[in-house]
């Protein structure tokens, strides 16, 4: 390229101070330290989902907090005030464990969902599939971003809560770990979700025909040994139920359901999504052509 | 190139397959070789199979059969040592368009392994390198097409890769831009990185690529290097613009063809078979057959008084001779049913 050609002054001769501190040498032993390079692929993963739905709080956050504030008034201080207690607690303190965890539940699916397919469409899921980041890292990167929206939404709305009624949970460690496990399990749905869809309908269909439905019969609002025999044997095919009243254990140390229960159906669905997940990683499904 | 040892291989393909589920076959046996260090041309039409063996090479299509390895690692043993060396722009914007200019930089950096301290640094180093420094917290949608482009170029080169992977990366950039990442590559190369490059800007191939790569129909129909293959155009032309067009008398030439009011200079060997044709503007257009030189042009000219105020190659070589290869192939395959379009059909499939 001779002097008469256009100004290509647009790119700099020289850096203007930083130099790179690796060499490629260095740098192509990197991989060759799989843990080192997956932990660090990990971190960015969760802080770059963390980042995307605080960036967006006004439709990540607010919402759930207003909608439990909502049931909370309505069918707890309202229509509850006129209800007897129910498994010999409040009817307002009975239903806010459940509304709490509608809040997890809800949450980390549309995180992991709405994000992965987002990533899928504007093809940026590309640049984890072009780096030596391993499935089982995408996987839990984007699972945890659910996990930590979904927590932060239910914290929010148990803030919400206290000023409402005042309760303290009876087992804070049983509490979390209800909460965090229900919410690995429906942001690995979320992924799955997101993997088979084809456009931004297709991942709104299983939370509004399927998850939101099964919540409100989960027991959320009432105990299963209020319905008839039939019904309560139907009900126990329905797994929110478990997590709802393993969350409510938790809290308020009554529930419908053995604790134990509550445990085996949330690891046996956490291991059978998981397996899913990483097959469809694995296999490319969606994501590789 | 079967003389490289593979030591000295940045890309070696064999026997490289895809079919489709819907039973496209976009690639049908590939054989490709790139030199450590080199500056590579894939060129091939639309729907040739070049998007499909970049994305199979950087992780992103599944291959049907053969063997690819990057710097001696193998695809299939060594998937996560080939991603590490590979550096990949790809043709269509596909960063996150809601992330800053500098996330878009450090989240990559962080898939490679790279700590977030150390990612900073590199970020800076190439966002100031491709002038995007002063747009480093602008959210990545509101750049312009050349400043995407530059982005994507920074992306791939932050982990610092040995080979770097271009597919049509000038694509719809203005001139300015364009010859600004000309030089941008040409001196990465210099400084050591293998560079594969896919463009249907044949000057672009011409000015920077050593070797090239012509890929029709799913197979590689000629490989060599840019000034040998050159050398195998049949013709090139070139246009003249004359001061005093009126005094050419194209029909003084002895082979002058009334029909086609086209004449051919006949005097001497180097200039046997130079056709003379007038083109609508005024301007004079001149064939010449491969081997052939333009002095005896010159003489007849000369001879008439004509003189010339400026000429240039109607086109750039390369694409001279990329238009006639890709024609005897596609005339060789008319005689076999059509291959359709992957391209076209992956385009419409997708979400």
């Amino acid at each position: 390229m001779n002097s008469s050609e256009p100004d290509v002054s647009g790119l700099k001769e020289k850096p203007r101070e930083a130099q790179t501190t690796q060499s490629p040498a260095q740098m192509n032993a990197t991989y060759q330290q799989p843990l080192l390079l997956n932990w660090i692929a990990y971190r960015t993963i969760v802080r770059k989902e963390i980042r995307r739905f605080l960036r967006i709080w006004v439709q990540t956050i607010t919402p759930p907090a207003i909608n439990a504030v909502l049931y909370l008034l309505i069918f707890g201080g309202l229509i509850g005030s006129r209800i007897r207690d129910m498994g010999g607690v409040p009817y307002l303190d009975f239903i806010m464990p459940g509304i709490i965890m509608m809040g997890i539940i809800i949450n980390s699916y549309a995180n992991v969902s709405s994000s992965f397919f987002s990533a899928k469409f504007q093809r940026n899921i590309e640049e984890m599939l072009v780096s030596p980041v391993s499935n089982y890292t995408i996987l839990a990167g984007f699972v945890t971003g659910g996990v930590c929206r979904g927590l932060l939404v239910g914290l929010v709305v148990s803030v919400v809560a206290l000023g409402i009624t005042q309760i303290a949970p009876v087992s804070i460690l049983l509490t979390l770990l209800v909460a965090v496990m229900t919410a690995v399990l429906f942001s690995l749905g979320g992924l799955i979700n997101a993997v088979y869809a084809r456009n931004f309908d297709e991942i709104s269909i299983i939370p509004n025909f399927v998850l939101t439905p099964l919540t409100y019969l989960g027991g959320i609002f009432y105990s299963i040994n209020m319905l008839p025999e039939f019904w309560q044997g139907v009900s126990r095919f329905n797994p929110i139920l478990y997590m709802i009243n393993g969350f409510r254990y938790g809290i308020l140390g009554v529930s419908d359901i053995p604790i134990v229960q509550t445990f085996i159906v949330l690891l046996a669905f956490i291991a059978v999504f998981a397996g899913i997940a990483i097959f469809l990683l694995n296999k490319g499904v969606g994501i590789k052509h | 190139m079967s003389h490289l040892q593979n030591n000295e291989l940045a890309l070696d393909i064999r026997g490289l397959r895809k079919s489709y589920d819907d039973g496209i076959e976009a690639l049908k046996g590939v054989d490709l070789q790139v030199a450590s260090g080199d500056f590579f041309a894939l060129l091939g039409p639309n729907g040739a199979g070049k998007s499909t063996l970049i994305g199979i090479v950087a992780s992103l299509v599944r291959k049907s059969s053969g063997s690819v390895s990057v710097y001696g690692h193998s695809i299939d043993k060594d998937p996560n040592a080939v991603r590490a060396h590979i550096g990949l722009v790809p043709q269509e914007f596909n960063f996150n368009v809601f992330e800053s200019v500098m996330d878009v930089v450090t989240n990559s950096a962080g898939y490679h392994g790279i700590r977030r301290a150390e990612a900073l640094e590199r970020a800076e180093y190439y966002l100031d390198l491709l002038d995007l420094w002063g747009k480093r917290k602008d959210m990545s949608r509101t750049l312009s097409g050349g400043m995407k482009r530059r982005l994507m170029i920074a992306r791939s080169l932050v982990h610092d890769p040995l080979l770097l992977i271009l597919d049509e990366p000038t694509a719809g950039v203005d001139i300015e831009i364009r010859r600004s990442m000309w030089e941008f590559l040409q001196r990465i190369n210099d400084e050591g990185k293998t560079i594969v490059l896919t463009t249907h800007y044949l000057e672009e191939a011409e000015a920077l690529c050593r070797n090239v790569a012509v890929i029709d129909q799913g197979d590689v129909i000629r490989q060599g290097a840019v000034s040998n293959l050159l050398t195998e155009a049949i013709t090139q032309t070139f246009i003249f613009d004359l001061e005093n067009p009126q005094d050419l008398k194209l029909q003084d030439l002895p082979a002058f063809d009334a029909a086609e009011q086209t004449g051919a200079l006949l005097q001497g060997s180097a200039g046997d078979g130079i056709t003379l044709r007038w083109r609508e503007n005024g301007q004079l257009e001149a064939e010449l057959p491969r081997g052939a030189v333009l002095n005896p042009l010159f003489d007849l000219l000369g001879y008439q008084q004509v003189r010339v105020a400026s000429m240039r190659t109607k086109a750039n070589r390369l694409e001279t001779f990329f238009l006639q290869l890709v024609d005897a192939n596609d005339a060789t395959a008319d005689a076999t049913p059509a291959v359709p379009s992957r391209e076209s059909s992956v385009q419409e499939s997708r979400p």
